[in-house]
């Protein structure tokens, strides 16, 4: 096989979450490309969490549309998540633990291993997780010995008896499958090796300290939080700090102050902090300071879906803030483009001396996945910083920080230097700095600050297109849902369609012009993204980039949009296995596209509920939203 | 060196008697002492008639939003540790609007000097309880007198941790220079609470009246500023009527323990460059 996907699930605290990391992390050292997810509730203890990782021999950008493998530590792995077994699926399970029957009339293997016994054999029943990863392997006719390194690496604190007990767990696991079942879903061999593993919140950490920031001040908040661990772990090494803000306000506020001291900062947040730094958006605005802002995106609004993904803070990236500003919104579409997108900010934000927001969302900043090895940091553009012996400043006269000037960018002074002293304020004010309210000095303040992203272009990074040169049907997302949409378009080519696919990276300012040859040609514009209303449809339309008549394609349950809400415009589906367009369409399995086998459960496993056994759309394809 | 004259900016727009004027000269007079150049010393300041002390004294300095003082200067500080940063604002934008980071800053111990101008009253907006403003006083926001409890700022101080804590007087500008001379030189959080009149506005806390009831302890026999015991006390005792240095703790502040010998201002590339390989094999 090309590919195969695997999920563990459980109840939260079972040790979901390190399962799937141990597991993703090791078949990425074995030479695959991973990606893994994790869909997880708003608790410590109890409800239903589950990780995914898809494993390929080439890289690979979402978690799939379907499940090979799955080990199930609680019904609702097969209740709600049963629907997308695919044909033949191996489901590891414990029969003396009592769980669910599968959906009903698909054709999937059982594997009831003895998870908990074997664990006990390797040492405790805590190990019962890494058992059944290591009956995964086993499926997968991997190497016995495959997750030791990874096991070595998660558990050397707790000394090596740990170490041994979870490697021996593994390899009993292992050994069961293999006995009992055989290979089910034989991976072909690894053809080239992927370089990281990372997730998009550690892509954005690891792509500001690359930028030269050495300073984040941040609250805690899911789905953000990962950004600031990371931080704080390497930040000090390379003299910098992180500091635990009490509420956002202070965290931007924070910020702010480090960029006009002449530090490159940050501060990470998800939709709530976000609306709390609204204001002092406008002051970085108004007093032209650096400040990079990322905006991890959770499902709102208010308290909303702390732990599901969404796309609905555009609006107020765009327009947040009372007053007008300058202002630049990019949105990466990949782990890797977290990275770039990341590091370019800062250069971004000293040039144009202005805030700049990183739009990233729970599904990419929580992903991990294997990425080829990331660019090495360079130098990076300052900008216009005031240079004294170039530039002496007058004598007797105060230092002009707002000079006005032709592109509205004036140097800038940092603290310490001679010279340079000058207030910025949030009010108003005049070339020197103090406030004013003469109207003829506003207006030409105004002017200055807003002409200063007249020229702004991110160049090729601005858009990204690919697919047909004349396309019929023109895919149109931001974000996190590329990977998506990507397969959705190879899925639409094979089926003989003329497709393409544009994703808008530069959000604001809009590159109107690199966009408008896109969307003036195609005569079935599509457009995808997470969130009820259509806000960058919206936001296309305000620059009349759009017909009177496209289609949206909105997901807002929570969950990311998936290639399958796409191509249920055209009653297609994803390919079953391998990379997009290799296989047979008819193999696809999905929600109402179960098909029936005669395989019956085997003996042992333990039919609780058999009406509740066969969730066709259940956690599949749900709450999608199409209109003309 | 500095002189008071150097660090004269415009020509301050306040009311004719404003107790600022008194927090102005104090700063002009203290700064000079310590030897640090103008352009390391950084002055942010809130919203409001004190909020633009920051257009008044020469130097480096920033005029934020309602409330956020001390916020910007911590980021400040904290950044370039070689500043000399202090965060100036009133009392509604230091104990209501911003009263959270003032309980922060003081339990971080920030080395930033925070001089809040009290007047118990929202002079700039033309009259309005603040909440310094007693029970019962009467403002166009309580035409039937003040439901609220006023805060007590060195009550408040005190109890959040912060390092040095006094208050100062804008009737007596010696002691307020001196007092804020070494709340410039502490490192760590000073708070320095100034009593300054708004003559405007604000009849109930004049000069007379605040010269009749304030306690100098700076001259007061045994008073010792850094028995927390004892400032406590006084400070309950007296409701707060006091002037000079009520406590000075020697706790560390908190900018040495977060920042090494590299300041976060000093942007490098080169580092992570050159750590590239072992940082990609983390991620492994």
């Amino acid at each position: 096989m090309e590919e195969i996907v695997f999920m563990v699930g459980g109840q939260s605290g079972e040790g979901i979450e390190s399962t799937g990391d141990i597991f993703a992390t090791a078949l990425h050292r074995y030479g695959y490309w991973v990606f893994g997810f994790r869909h997880f509730p708003s608790r410590i203890r109890g409800g239903h969490t589950n990780y995914r990782v898809r494993v390929a021999r080439h890289q690979v950008y979402t978690h799939g549309n379907r499940i090979d493998i799955m080990a199930a530590f609680d019904r609702e792995s097969l209740d709600e998540f049963g629907a997308l077994l695919s044909s033949g699926a191996a489901v590891i399970f414990d029969p003396s633990a009592g769980q669910s029957t599968p959906p009903a009339g698909i054709d999937v293997r059982l594997c009831p291993v003895p998870l908990g016994d074997l664990a006990n054999k390797a040492g405790g029943a805590i190990m019962k997780n890494v058992v059944s990863i290591g009956a995964a392997a086993g499926l997968m006719g991997l190497d016995p010995g495959v997750f030791d390194s990874v096991i070595r690496d998660t558990f050397a604190k707790k000394g090596e008896k740990v170490v041994a007990a979870n490697q021996k767990a593994a390899r009993e696991g292992f050994a069961y499958a293999q006995e009992h079942f055989g290979v089910t879903h034989r991976l072909s061999p690894p053809v080239s090796s992927p370089g990281m593993i990372l997730s998009g919140n550690e892509a954005v950490a690891l792509g500001a300290l690359a930028a030269g920031c050495r300073f984040l001040a941040a609250y805690p908040i899911t789905p953000a939080t990962s950004i600031m661990y990371w931080l704080v772990d390497h930040f000090p090494q390379f003299g910098g700090v992180v500091i635990q803000a009490e509420d956002e306000i202070a965290a931007i506020n924070m910020a702010i102050g480090a960029g006009f001291a002449g530090a490159r900062a940050m501060t990470s947040t998800s939709g709530p902090g976000f609306s709390l730094m609204m204001e002092a958006i406008g002051l970085a605005g108004m007093t032209e300071t650096p400040v990079v802002i990322i905006d991890v995106q959770r499902g709102g609004p208010s308290t909303g879906l702390p732990t599901k993904t969404e796309q609905s803070d555009l609006n107020e990236m765009l327009g947040g803030t009372h007053g007008e500003i300058p202002r630049i919104v990019l949105a990466p579409s990949t782990i890797e483009q977290a990275y770039l997108i990341t590091r370019r900010a800062f250069d971004l934000a000293e040039i144009y001396q202005c805030p700049v927001i990183i739009a990233s969302d729970l599904f990419l900043g929580l992903a991990r996945a294997s990425v080829p090895v990331l660019p090495a940091p360079a130098p990076g553009d300052r900008g216009k910083l005031w240079d004294p012996s170039s530039q002496p400043a007058a004598d007797g006269e105060r230092f002009r920080r707002y000079r006005v000037t032709e592109d509205g960018i004036s140097p800038r002074s940092l603290p310490g230097q001679r010279g340079g002293e000058f207030v910025a304020t949030g009010n108003e004010h005049s070339e020197f700095g103090p406030e004013i309210e003469a109207p003829g000095i506003r207006v030409t303040m105004m002017q200055k600050r807003l002409r200063k992203l007249a020229k702004f272009d991110l160049g090729d990074d601005a858009v990204w297109y690919g697919g047909d040169e004349h396309p019929d049907v023109l895919l149109v997302g931001w974000g996190a849902s590329w990977g998506a949409l990507a397969e959705a378009r190879s899925v639409l080519a094979a089926a003989g369609k003329k497709v393409g696919h544009l994703q808008v990276v530069a959000i604001m300012p809009l590159p109107v012009e690199r966009l408008r040859p896109f969307l003036a040609n195609a005569k079935d514009i599509v457009i995808c993204e997470s969130n009820a209303t259509g806000q960058m449809e919206a936001h296309l339309r305000r620059y009349g980039l759009l017909p009177a008549q496209v289609r949206r394609v909105n997901r807002y349950d929570g969950n990311p949009l998936t290639a399958a809400d796409v191509l249920a415009l055209w009653d297609l589906h994803p390919r079953a296995e391998g990379r997009p367009g290799e296989r047979d369409p008819a193999a696809m399995v999905l929600p109402g596209q179960l098909r029936l086998a005669g395989e019956t459960p085997a003996e042992g496993w333990p039919v609780l509920d058999p009406g509740l056994a066969v969730s066709g759309a259940k956690g599949g394809g749900e709450a999608r939203d199409q209109q003309r | 060196m500095i002189s008071s004259a150097d660090l004269r900016a415009d020509t301050p727009t306040w009311c004719p008697g404003c107790g600022d004027f008194a927090v102005l000269a104090a700063l002009q007079r203290a700064l000079p002492l310590l030897g640090v150049p103008r352009e390391n010393i950084v002055i942010v300041s809130g919203i409001g008639c004190s909020g633009k002390i920051s257009s008044y004294l020469r130097a480096y300095g920033f005029h934020g939003v309602h409330g956020r003082t001390l916020p910007v200067a911590t980021g400040i500080k904290t950044a370039n540790p070689d500043l000399l940063v202090i965060a100036a604002g009133g009392d509604g934008d230091g104990y209501a609007i911003g009263v959270s980071h003032f309980i922060h800053a003081a339990r971080r111990n920030i080395d930033v000097t925070y001089i809040v101008m009290d007047n118990h009253i929202y002079g700039l907006t033309t009259g309005q309880t603040s909440p310094t403003s007693p029970r019962g006083f009467k403002s166009k926001t309580t035409p039937a007198g003040a439901a609220e409890e006023p805060v007590d700022p060195l009550a408040l101080a005190l109890a959040s941790g912060a390092g040095f804590v006094a208050q100062g007087f804008s009737g007596e500008i010696g002691q307020l220079a001196s007092i804020c001379e070494q709340a410039l030189r502490y490192r760590g959080f000073a708070l320095v609470n100034v009593l300054s009149p708004c003559v405007s506005f604000n009849r109930e806390y004049s000069y007379d009246w605040l010269r009749e009831h304030l306690v100098d302890i700076d001259h007061e026999p045994g008073y010792d500023p850094h028995d927390y015991a004892t400032a406590v006390r006084y400070v309950t005792e007296h409701h707060g009527l006091l002037r000079g240095a009520v406590y000075v703790s020697d706790r560390p502040g908190y900018v040495e323990s977060l920042v090494g010998t590299r300041r976060p201002v000093d942007v490098d590339w080169e580092e992570p460059k050159a750590r590239w390989p072992e940082l990609v094999a983390e991620f492994n």
